[in-house]
């Protein structure tokens, strides 16, 4: 199977999701027998090419071009350019904004279906088997892509590790034939949020904060405690709905779905539809004056306790263990 | 300014699944079924546009008679018309086929502009939006927070890692409505009483000119299985400042994740 992966980057820099996804298509070129390429759009974005190849690129269509300076529609014809030109029989993107955005403008265009949020596959000689969550990881679909009939995946962010496996990654200028009437929706400008924190769709760490947060001045608490875990604020529907914090931090079935290596519930009872978006987190653990709390359930460690004593004193735990060394 | 509004109709987010005894279908017997959550974002947008400029505002959804509880529901938030996409031959429609169905039906309705929801829950596919969008041939914007109309260009804010793309379009377009965009309003009682007494237009796939044959899913389902339950975890015991620092421990030395 010849495997095309869409390489994201913004502000020069590639995403690690995309790493993640040529690793995904490396591992299946390499299982059912093809090759394993990236398309690479964007402006000034040459330097990039090596961390593709490092990540499994034989080759890479880059489309170095000030058409694609911002994301818009020309992405879609670019990466369908690509797909052509490759003979791809799968196409593989992260599921991030922009990927899930566009790969359905891909596949739409080249007639093929897409499967969404991939967290698992499963590649033999010829076959390949992915398994998606539905209902928010309420439960897992596993499907196969009809015979013989190319494909499209997005990926999971911060499922799949990056693995090194150094291809030639060759340039191939791709031809891609955008004309400015081609571009109907464009991208302005990114707005970047304030402060320095990550969004949970992307941290590894994630600090959530639920009713027991009472109010949205005590979201302090929990920003400091992810600062120094280098993570992320999320928080549950009953916060955002209160109006405490921001939509873009709601963790669950109507907010984001989450597989961070740590998760940190205070104050979050654990709601059927909270616990759907979380509870494939590698770790989990639980802050909760009620130990009734149906998030003790999925949690690996626990306290029953005042989340606005407990925390505090485990951002001052975390300081001393890391000037401990 | 006429409005067509794709809406789904889907399990509420309180849904407890069970695997069905085939291992390919869930069994959602008891599941409240409802006008997806997001899309009630996109049916107030709708009425938002007409209220300031005018035209009608059309709910669509492709499903089975049951359906039409969802395409109620709109009604009485104030859309004008309805359309059930219903056949045989649409019950396996994945989000491609899904979307075919769709542009048929909007091919059929003038529009100036299509709404619908971030995703449906359930199916979580998120692919609807943009799917249309190419198949129509005009551009579509996904996951918007926030809209302003001049004549015909759309300003758009979307949601993205960190931050917010401020998207400029122009009309016809595909926006697909996240939470934020606005708050919805609940029906009236006048508005659900005169929603019992609007028409809901029923099309078939010959209606649309569609062959049954050519929305075959791309995909085979091999199986469907809830996830493994989580290995039983720990709840600590002592003073708060002890039980803390054996956190903090446990979290560094024994699961490694900070």
């Amino acid at each position: 199977m010849n495997v095309l992966v869409f390489a994201e980057q913004r502000d020069g820099k590639l995403k690690k999701a995309s790493l993640e996804a040529m690793s995904v298509g490396r591992e299946i070129a390499d299982a059912t027998g093809g090759s394993a390429a990236a398309v690479l759009l964007g402006q000034g974005v040459g330097p990039l090419v090596e961390g593709l190849a490092r990540a499994g690129a034989d080759k890479v269509y880059v489309g170095d071009d000030a058409i694609f300076a911002a994301y818009s529609d020309a992405y879609g014809l670019g990466v369908g350019k690509a797909a052509q030109a490759m003979g791809a029989d799968a196409l593989v993107f992260s599921a991030t904004a922009m990927g899930k955005d566009l790969a359905p403008k891909v596949t739409a265009r080249l007639g093929i279906g897409l499967l969404s949020d991939v967290t698992a596959f499963s590649a033999a000689a010829g076959t390949v088997s992915f398994q998606r969550p539905i209902y928010a990881g309420k439960a897992f679909a596993t499907l196969v892509p009809s015979a013989g009939k190319p494909f499209g995946v997005t990926v999971r962010p911060n499922v799949f590790p990056v693995k090194e496996n150094a291809k030639a990654g060759e340039v191939v200028s791709l031809d891609h034939g955008v004309t400015p009437g081609d571009l109907k929706a464009v991208v302005e400008k990114i707005v970047t949020a304030q402060g320095e924190l990550l969004d949970v769709a992307e941290a590894d760490v994630i600090v959530s904060g639920g009713r027991g947060m009472k109010g949205p001045e005590n979201y302090k608490i929990l920003e400091e405690l992810a600062k120094q875990l280098g993570g992320a604020v999320g928080a549950s529907r009953a916060a955002v709905d209160a109006g405490w914090i921001d939509h873009s931090h709601q963790v669950g079935q109507t907010g984001k779905v989450v597989s961070p290596g740590l998760y940190i519930a205070c104050g979050i009872s654990g709601a059927i539809q909270h616990l759907a978006g979380m509870s494939s987190s590698k770790v989990i653990v639980a802050i909760n004056k009620d130990p009734e709390a149906p998030i003790f359930k999925v949690a690996t460690y626990g306290i029953v306790g005042d989340l606005f004593e407990v925390v505090p004193l485990m951002t001052q735990a975390v300081k001393a263990m890391k000037a401990a060394g | 300014m006429n409005v067509l509004v794709f809406i789904k109709h889907v399990p509420d987010t309180e849904t407890r699944v069970k695997v069905a005894a085939d291992g390919l279908h869930l069994d959602l017997g008891e599941a409240n079924f409802v006008l997806n959550p997001y899309d009630e974002f996109a049916v107030e947008q709708g009425l938002q546009l007409k209220e300031k400029l005018g035209g009608e505002v059309t709910a669509i959804t492709v499903g089975g008679d049951d359906a039409v509880k969802s395409l109620r529901q709109a009604l009485a938030m104030g859309a004008d018309k309805a359309i059930l996409c219903s056949d045989a031959g649409f019950e396996d429609a994945d989000p491609l086929a899904t979307a075919r169905i769709l542009a048929a039906a909007a091919s059929k309705v003038p529009y100036d502009l299509i709404l619908c929801g971030k995703h449906g829950v359930g199916g979580d596919n998120q692919q609807v939006g943009s799917l249309v969008g190419q198949l129509l041939g005009i551009p579509a914007v996904t996951v918007v927070t926030g809209m302003e109309l001049e004549g015909t260009t759309l300003q758009l804010k979307r949601e993205v890692e960190g931050g917010t793309e401020i998207v400029k379009a122009s009309l016809p377009a595909v926006i697909s409505c996240q939470k934020g965009l606005n708050e919805p309003r609940y029906p009236s009682l006048k508005g659900i009483m005169a929603a019992k007494k609007k028409e809901v237009t029923t099309w078939k796939a010959a209606d649309l000119g569609l062959d049954p044959a050519a929305l075959a899913p791309a995909f085979g389902l091999q199986k469907i299985e809830l996830p493994p339950p989580r290995p039983a975890g720990r709840v600590l015991g002592g003073e708060i400042p002890a039980q803390v620092q054996e956190l903090v421990k446990l979290l560094h030395e024994e699961a490694k994740a900070i």
